[in-house]
């Protein structure tokens, strides 16, 4: 009889920490970025601290009834009750987020997964290169670098959206620029004639600026094609392999390892990343439908 | 009269009379017992109540794409290979709610799964079946998160293995090192004997769980005949296995023809079906559905099995990371293995053959493995593993 007590209380406790179980949160504030793309601030319902997260981290985000994706979370790490996810319309999961407005509730698991060497980079060159949304898992980064900016040596961010009107956070970026905390260098691919900025692929930025390359870590998120062209122009100024980071995206289910959808070789993307030292993912990565 | 002696490792014999006993006692101790029996032309696992549903009497033939049961003389209740279902079904079971929430004050609740945890007894698991378990349990509790549920189903559980009178056409256990004898994560452990007008039981116990079991029912010390008889048995079917594989280096010899020719020769063959993955006794890949009533008020989210060889599988916004059939079988293939070695520390293949005999398009993946080291193309060596290097790809457990 005693044993089957106990058997429940274990029940019930390993149940409260049932991976799968979402979190509710409330939208606070939401934000615009681009046509299809929101930032939305999120706050636990029933009060319980948010728990700290790292640049590079990601959470399970659940629309009620419709299902659940994964999210990079793109908040400042030092304002953890400020969670912030910014989310881009691409299917039925997204576009439901996408719809909520404040004082809406969703479901979070997380946080999930591997984080940016943002300590490691410490007394080093820091060169950071986003492609679209990819600058959003990457700017827990850049929030954390920025304020302490006398840690490292230079600390350049180079950014390509598709068109002008798909930059996200320009206020921001156009701040960290005017404030020479960053070096910030934009792009797009394709302008109309008002777009008086850079035009060109992501890659044609990194000639553009200085860093001592044997002591310099790169950050790397967007799609895997410009994510592979820009391990390459790197290695060709002489960044070394280990000191470049890249953050993937597969399809996920669990966030925990306990799905199997989002391996990448011996990798599941969840736990083992999403952000991975290129060399350690090199054999794996570019390799078609891997 | 039972014998004071008994300890694990301990051989004892129980007479086939006395065998039905077993199940009265497991069930008395509030065990849904479950095993073997016929159905539908199959050997399949389901809750039994006693010893006469056992397939008695049958055997099976297993080949390429081929399944057939037959029925043989002697009266022997586990002359059967490994079938259509395995123990997975009950422990990591094909469909299950994670939790449902339901609509309020504007936002929702959530309350998580509170399904009953059943309490198995497993009667005639194979060797090679408790490595499958014992494999499962590494990937599903051995790291930071656990599955709960499949835990707790696990430690509940109470196994009696079975070791094999009979390899079948496309096992392979021999080489994986898995079988033919039951060596891991039992509570007892049979061996069928049928010696002339004979039929016992060689017991041995595996925990002191199965120990205390064995002292429920009539039996006593194994003699040096019996004993012998019964290592015979196993030794027999070791020496006919229907098939082999080399395992020697096969995770970097796997990763280093990730652009072999031959995974395009096998997806011309190759349906997609999946019907490989949910016959494994180790693939654990689930997805997730969401589901609302018509009102939208009530919501709930099931998991059930899932397959790499479907689209969705590997679907993110814009499409499948692996659309094409070549690169699905190869990430089963390659998976099952190489990487799982990386993953879990030990191969994820215990040499059932159940993905032989159930694909229906006859692929072989010993075959396979055989064609890609004969011709192994000297492409890219894989300098940095994720993880220490494991020299010995055979199950460790």
């Amino acid at each position: 009889m005693a044993d089957l007590e106990r058997e429940k209380r274990t029940t019930m406790n390993s149940e409260t920490a049932e991976p799968m179980a979402a979190h509710l949160y409330r939208v606070r504030r939401k934000q615009r970025e681009t046509g299809d793309t929101v930032s939305l601030e999120i706050e636990p319902v029933n009060g319980m601290g948010i728990r700290p997260f790292r640049p590079g981290q990601f959470n399970m985000l659940y629309a009620f009834g419709v299902g659940e994706v994964p999210i990079s979370i793109s908040g400042d790490p030092a304002a953890p009750e400020r969670l912030v996810h910014t989310v881009r319309a691409v299917g039925t999961v997204t576009e439901a987020i996408c719809t909520l407005g404040g004082g809406d509730t969703l479901g979070v698991r997380g946080p999930f997964g591997t984080c940016w060497p943002v300590e490691e980079a410490a007394g080093r060159d820091v060169v950071v290169v986003a492609g679209g949304i990819g600058l959003a898992p990457l700017r827990p980064a850049l929030y954390k670098i920025r304020s302490a900016k006398d840690k490292y040596g230079g600390a350049a961010v180079l950014y390509g959206a598709r068109s002008p009107e798909e930059i996200v956070y320009r206020r921001e970026l156009e701040e960290w620029r005017t404030g020479n905390d960053l070096d910030v260098l934009i792009t797009v691919d394709r302008a109309s004639k008002e777009w008086g900025g850079r035009v060109g692929v992501v890659t044609t930025l990194i000639s553009e600026v200085s860093f001592d390359p044997p002591n310099t870590v790169a950050m790397i998120c967007g799609p895997e094609a410009m994510m592979r062209f820009t391990v390459l122009e790197l290695q060709k100024r002489g960044v070394t392999e280990d000191n470049i980071y890249i953050s993937m995206e597969r399809n996920m289910k669990c966030g925990v390892g306990l799905c199997g959808h989002c391996q990448l070789g011996p990798f599941f993307v969840c736990k083992d990343g999403p952000v991975l030292r290129y060399d350690v993912i090199k054999p794996f990565f570019g390799k078609r439908e891997i | 009269m039972p014998e004071p002696s008994l300890k694990i490792g301990g051989q004892v014999v129980i007479e086939k009379e006395d065998f039905g006993k077993l199940f009265d006692l497991l069930a008395g101790m509030g065990y849904r017992i479950v095993g073997p029996t016929v159905r539908n032309g199959a050997i399949v696992y389901d809750e039994l109540t006693s010893v006469d549903e056992l397939p008695v009497a049958w055997t099976d033939e297993q080949e390429k794409s081929t399944y057939r049961l037959k029925q043989q003389k002697e009266k022997a209740y586990f002359d059967y290979g490994p079938g259509p279902q395995s123990w997975k079904r009950y422990l990591h079971p094909p469909a299950a709610r994670l939790w449902r929430a339901e609509r309020e004050d504007g936002g929702f609740k959530t309350e998580v799964g509170s399904e009953e945890i059943p309490k198995y007894a497993f009667i005639g698991v194979r060797p090679c079946d408790l490595h499958a378990m014992s494999i499962q349990d590494k990937v599903l509790t051995g790291g930071k998160h656990e599955d709960t549920a499949y835990s707790l189903r696990r430690k509940k559980a109470f196994i009696v293995a079975v070791n094999c009178r009979k390899a079948g056409g496309t096992c392979f256990c021999a080489s994986m090192g898995t079988g033919p004898r039951a060596t891991i994560g039992f509570d007892l452990a049979l061996t069928e004997v049928i010696d002339g007008e004979r039929h016992y039981f060689v017991v041995e116990a595996g925990t002191d769980k199965g120990a205390e079991v064995l002292r429920g029912i009539p039996y006593r010390e194994a003699g040096e005949l019996e004993k012998k008889a019964a290592r015979e048995t196993v030794e027999k079917a070791a020496g006919e296995m229907g098939r082999e594989l080399d395992t020697t280096g096969i995770k970097d010899m796997l990763y280093r023809n990730l652009e072999h020719p031959r995974w395009d020769k096998v997806s011309e063959r190759c349906l997609t079906c999946g019907n490989c993955t949910m016959v494994c006794p180790t693939c654990f890949c689930t997805t997730v559905e969401d589901y609302t009533d018509l009102k939208g008020k009530h919501a709930e989210r099931r998991r059930k099995w899932d397959s790499c060889f479907t689209t969705d599988f590997s679907y993110i916004h814009g499409g499948s990371v692996r659309s094409s059939a070549k690169s699905r079988y190869r990430q089963w293939l390659t998976h099952k293995l190489g990487s799982w070695i990386d993953q879990f520390g030990s191969s994820g293949c215990v040499g059932c053959g159940r993905c032989i005999t159930f694909c229906p398009a006859g692929i072989d993946i010993t075959e396979e493995v055989k064609a890609i080291r004969d011709e192994t193309t000297a492409e890219v060596k894989v300098e940095n593993s994720a993880r220490p290097e494991n020299t010995d790809d055979r199950p460790r457990l």
